[in-house]
């Protein structure tokens, strides 16, 4: 009783010390360890202080500029557009951005050696992004029309709820 | 004290700053089980691909010399199925493209307690935050880096195969912790609400959960249902899927690859018209080199043997039907080289055609981390694997190695090394 008592008591202290299980610790440490073991071979070279730099730069990049940048383009779509419309701009837009953003070097022309290299021309995939930014918005555009063609036959009760649900 | 109160609302370290009602455990949920079935996936294909180039055999073949029980796995890389680089690898680059969106959208979905305060309440979180810094920070370096690569963008400080191989197991490491403490809170959210299908099917947002710490506690009128979101998520993915796999199928598949660094078309056209990893002029390579005063020396233990093209060519020629696949996902469909079987070239030096050993390959080329490298013997005793003269009738143009390239099953594109000068079997360093 004793045994079964105390052994709760510790398990207690633990928890309010710890702030978890012993197996979180465990599977931390594993893990840290493997960390450092990869992270210091990763830093040992000349410019280790830039490989930091990118490291903690592109978890702070995301969280202080890519995040903020792209609600705020979302917000002020929200203030501009009627709610039924938001999300026509909204898809056609997250997937050019994303494109964009994936491909930026090869749509920006900023890889001098990409011609060089493979012999294949540099100047279509700005081109090519245009006109899939183009194709989205048009398609976005057709399937809006669609709706509300259905819509407007079902009249007001129809198959499909108000404007004002979400899609 | 309200005042102070409506103010703190207002910044994001506040919860209630956060008022999307999309967030929330189903969501994260969601989005993590397609990342525990995904990053395996990469780190898998990640690993093979540096098996693929036989690190274990020569310090010419090792980017990553310092790797320790990092390379606990190595194996001697095969040559059979004859196109398993090229679906290893092509997996690893567009899926890794593909996962972008889920990986960005797995981040903002628990983005609100990367602000939260006070950041620290026990041992275990600090142990959590650190963990999650190499989390957040290994896996967008690693995903950003192979992006650049993949589009010939040597930005990154330093060699690319050290800054992918080590930073990717700095992020699995994280990750794999992560997963696993995770896994529970997972499969409970999302049984609870009827599976993940459920979700992403429902055309209206999530209902309020009591208790749910990653929901908005103040939230904002719905503006996209889960289904909306996922087909924003999922489409986005799916279409950046489309517009990169063509590269690494090719056919008239590879004109789908958009926006893919090898995708759209081919280079030039006839025999020699398909894609080219850094041509003759780019590798410091010149016709005076290539012409008639060309030899090849091949070496062993029996002395040296010069050739020239013309008396390759009195060899017995071979053909073998084999792609070229690239470390960066792209690759081409089978091509049909012809030219002198490696084992008969190690015959010349004293070596029986099963007996014949690794050799050392070494290219004209004046640029390029692989002008010298080694290939092991299975590779070289292989019946497919040539030293090409001529690629799909008619003789290599000068981009593709004129006057002789080596072509093998299976291996990475640049271990088929182009303007080869010389072959030392038997010793590769």
């Amino acid at each position: 009783m004793t045994n079964t008592h105390s052994a709760q008591n510790a398990g207690l202290w633990w928890r309010r010390w710890y702030g978890a299980g012993p197996g979180h610790l465990l599977l931390t440490t594993a893990s840290l360890v493997l960390v450092c073991y990869a992270g210091l071979r990763l830093l040992d070279a000349d410019e280790w202080m830039t490989v930091v730099y990118w490291v903690v730069g592109a978890a702070l990049v995301h969280d202080l500029v890519l995040v903020p940048l792209y609600a705020a383009i979302d917000r002020g779509l929200r203030a501009l557009l009627a709610p039924h419309l938001v999300n026509y701009v909204r898809w056609p837009a997250t997937a050019s951005a994303l494109l964009l953003l994936v491909w930026f070097p090869l749509i920006s022309r900023a890889v001098d050696r990409y011609e060089r290299a493979t012999l294949l021309p540099a100047d279509v995939f700005l081109v090519r992004w245009l006109l899939m930014t183009a194709a989205l918005f048009a398609l976005s555009l057709a399937v809006a029309a669609l709706r509300a063609v259905r819509r407007r036959r079902a009249g007001p009760g129809g198959v499909n709820a108000g404007p004002t649900e979400p899609r | 004290m309200t005042d102070r109160r409506a103010l703190l609302d207002r910044l994001p370290v506040s919860p209630r700053f956060w008022r999307s009602p999309l967030r929330g455990t189903w969501l994260t949920s969601v989005l993590g089980v397609v990342l525990l079935a995904g990053v395996p996936l990469l780190l898998v294909t990640g690993l093979l691909s540096y098996a693929a180039y036989n690190p274990d055999l020569s310090p010419l073949n090792d980017k990553t010399p310092d790797k320790g029980l990092l390379g606990f796995y190595l194996f001697s890389w095969p040559t059979d199925p004859h196109w398993l680089y090229r679906v290893t690898q092509g997996v690893h680059v567009a899926l890794g493209v593909a996962l972008i969106p889920v990986l960005l959208a797995k981040l903002w979905s628990v983005i609100p307690r990367f602000f939260a305060l006070p950041p620290v309440r026990s041992v275990a979180q600090a142990l959590d935050r650190l963990s999650l810094l190499f989390l957040v920070g290994g896996g967008l370096f690693t995903f950003l880096t192979g992006v650049l690569n993949v589009q010939l963008d040597y930005v990154f400080p330093g060699s690319f195969y050290r800054l992918h191989f080590y930073g990717a197991w700095v992020f699995f490491a994280a990750f794999a912790a992560h997963a696993a403490l995770k896994i529970p809170q997972t499969v409970r959210s999302l049984r609870e609400h009827g599976g993940p299908i459920a979700h992403i099917r429902s055309t209206t947002p999530p209902a309020l959960v009591p208790n749910d710490d990653l929901a908005a506690p103040d939230p904002a009128p719905p503006t996209l249902s889960r289904r909306g979101l996922t087909a924003l998520v999922g489409g986005s993915s799916l279409l950046l899927f489309l517009t990169t796999a063509g590269q690494s199928i090719g056919g008239p598949l590879r004109r789908t690859a958009l926006f893919a660094p090898h995708g759209g078309g081919d280079p030039g056209g006839g025999p020699n018209g398909f894609q080219i990893n850094k041509p003759a002029a780019l590798a410091g390579v010149t016709d005076a080199q290539t012409g008639e005063a060309w030899q090849l020396v091949v070496t062993g233990p029996q002395g040296q043997v010069r050739l020239s093209r013309q008396e390759l060519l009195a060899m017995p020629q071979h053909t073998a039907a084999l792609p070229i696949a690239c470390v960066e996902g792209w690759s081409t469909e089978d091509q049909h080289w012809r030219g002198v079987r490696l084992r008969d070239l190690a015959a010349l030096v004293g070596y029986e055609a099963e007996g014949a050993p690794d050799v050392l390959v070494e290219s004209l080329q004046l640029h390029g981390s692989f002008r010298r490298a080694a290939l092991r013997h299975n590779q070289v005793r292989d019946p497919r694997s040539l030293l090409a003269l001529q690629v799909n009738g008619a003789d290599l143009s000068p981009d593709h190695g004129y006057p002789a390239r080596v072509i093998v099953p299976a291996a990475p594109g640049v271990l088929n090394t182009k303007w080869v000068a010389r072959l030392s079997f038997g010793r590769v360093l």
